[in-house]
């Protein structure tokens, strides 16, 4: 058999299984190499700003001239900016999107599970673009109407923008996590006397947490990274906003709006790629976060 | 065999020759490069032999490289410094400039916002953040919301220049990343002010008049009408060749309907 097997192939079948294994460790690694280069090329062309200024200047100065006659680089601006639109959006997307995922986990009857759960999907399909200009075109004049302001691209407006494309992510991770929880904790919970509400609120939620803070982290740094709608409809000044209802501009916009034209290797380049180290340690900081919450939760209901 | 070899390398040559026969490079000012781009495109059309490469980078960069000797045009948003000048002289290179277009920039409201004239000084005042309110220029008791422009733009640059001075923006200002999304936002609200290149108005913006100055290509080029600067090419000496066809056909008639399609002012009157 084994003699047959030889003469019909030239490799022998251990030959195979280690070619097909390192073939799958290579495209594996690939993407690690991806991140890796990434990495590199980002702090190859945003270390040499830490020339021109200390790092503390750049991350805590409030003032920023990048082509001025003696130019000022200080992001901390852009820093609150990114910071604010974020929590902001999360304490909007956190009790719509876990809600939504509850109902449509708990409750809502099959039909309207069928009909809700790809609907709230859609929304993240919408490209961030488009809901960029519908915050521009729609949100934002009714915004200065209704509240009587002088502007309607501000901190408030892309907040309510970021929610709605975080909601899709924390709702559809959620409600994952809430469907893993085994039906007998909800059985032993009715079987206590505990009604639907309770065994929600007491059982469920607890034994999904994990996956639910995995969620919220998730949304979070989806709205933080995001560019488009930040660039369009914060408003983009370099200011610290005082309310929700000025413009601000988050790292993301300030990068996308002057990388450009800001010539090539220039203080101004290179503080732009530094302003992209900080968002990606932020990013990676919030990645890391999740990873940390979704184990500790774990291991603490084991 | 060796026959088809000297053929081979005869080709190989010619269209070598082809290849190199016709090198103009030009490089500066970002400001400068919509148009050095959109005229190299059409002459290498017309001219298919003659290869034109154009980058940006800004225009001391453009004004060092002519002195380098690493371009044969520098585009410049700017006339040349003294210090450049004594750099040059050094190097024995005489820099001659050629006018090819001029860059005005206008400041717009939105179309219902009664101020319609502010000086030079108020619109310093307004971009400063000293002045906040409109009523303060002679329009309603509401905010000023001030639009800006990324600050490596021209458009800013030419503002700058001419409106601000030595001083900055203040951090409040908004920023919009171009010409055509200040024009939106500007149009889409009653308190805003921003500022656009001439060819960026239209029916829902309101240009201002600049001490009393209306913004027309007339005005710009006669020097009266106060945001507006020239732009410029540079060339080591008098231009000879290919360089100097270039700059013929930019200041040809065809080559200033470029500027103007590209939202500049040409430097005479077109018909």
């Amino acid at each position: 058999m084994t003699e047959s097997f030889q003469k019909q192939s030239r490799f022998s079948r251990t030959t195979i299984e280690w070619f097909i294994r390192n073939t799958f460790l290579i495209l594996s690694l690939m993407s690690i190499t991806v991140v890796f280069f990434v990495f590199l090329f980002l702090f190859r062309e945003g270390m040499p700003i830490f020339e021109k200024v200390s790092i503390s200047d750049f991350i805590f100065g409030t003032l920023w001239y990048p082509t001025d006659a003696n130019p000022v680089f200080g992001i901390w601006p852009m820093i609150v900016g990114s910071m604010i639109v974020t929590f902001l959006s999360s304490i909007i997307a956190v009790p719509i999107g876990l809600m939504s995922a509850v109902y449509v986990s708990e409750i809502a009857a099959h039909r309207v599970k069928e009909f809700i759960k790809p609907t709230i999907e859609l929304l993240a399909s919408i490209p961030s673009v488009v809901m960029g200009f519908f915050g521009m075109v729609i949100v934002a004049p009714f915004l200065q109407d209704v509240f009587d302001l002088p502007l309607g691209l501000n901190v408030f407006n892309a907040s309510l923008m970021l929610a709605f494309m975080a909601v899709p992510t924390i709702s559809s991770i959620s409600e994952d996590a809430l469907n893993a929880v085994p039906r007998s904790l909800r059985e032993a919970s009715f079987a206590l006397g505990a009604n639907r509400w309770e065994t929600i609120t007491r059982v469920v939620i607890p034994a999904g947490l994990s996956g639910i803070s995995t969620a919220v982290i998730l949304g979070m740094s989806r709205a933080i990274g995001e560019t488009m709608v930040v660039l369009m409809v914060a408003g983009g000044a370099a200011a610290i906003p005082r309310s929700i209802f000025d413009p601000c501009r988050p790292l993301p916009a300030s990068i996308a709006a002057e990388m450009a034209e800001a010539p090539f290797r220039s203080d101004h380049y290179h503080a732009l790629f530094a302003t992209g180290i900080v968002l990606l340690i932020i990013t990676f900081a919030f990645n890391l976060l999740a990873d940390y919450l979704s184990m500790k939760y774990r291991m603490e209901s084991k | 065999m060796s026959k088809q070899f000297l053929v081979a390398i005869c080709c190989a040559a010619l269209s070598m020759g082809t290849i190199f026969a016709g090198n103009v490079v030009i490089t500066g000012s970002t400001t400068v490069l919509p148009i050095a781009q959109a005229a190299a495109e059409e002459f290498m059309k017309s001219n298919p032999d003659v290869n034109i490469s154009v980058s940006g980078g800004g225009s001391g960069n453009g004004i060092k490289a002519i002195i380098d000797g690493s371009c044969d045009i520098a585009t410049s948003s700017r006339f040349v410094k003294d210090k450049e000048v004594t750099m040059a002289n050094e190097k024995q290179v005489i820099m001659v400039p050629h006018r090819i277009a001029l860059d005005c920039v206008v400041p717009v409201t939105h179309k219902d916002n009664p101020v319609s004239n502010l000086t030079l000084a108020q619109l310093k005042d307004i971009y400063t953040g000293t002045v906040t309110n409109w009523k303060d220029v002679g329009g309603m008791d509401r905010k000023i919301v001030v639009v800006s422009r990324d600050t490596s733009s021209g458009t800013y640059e030419v503002w700058s220049e001419k409106v601000l001075k030595a001083d900055r923006v203040f951090p409040n200002a908004l920023l919009q990343a171009s010409n055509g999304a200040v024009a939106q936002l500007v149009a889409g609200n009653q308190y805003a002010i921003g500022y656009v290149g001439i060819g960026y108005l239209n029916d829902d913006l309101k240009g201002l008049t600049v001490e009393g100055i209306i913004a027309t290509a007339d005005t710009a080029l006669d020097g009266s009408f106060p945001v507006s600067r020239e732009l410029f090419m540079f060339t080591n000496g008098w231009p000879t060749g290919d360089a100097m066809r270039f700059l013929n056909y930019l200041v040809s008639p065809q080559g200033q309907t470029l500027v103007k399609k590209e939202g500049f002012v040409p430097i005479y009157k077109l018909d």
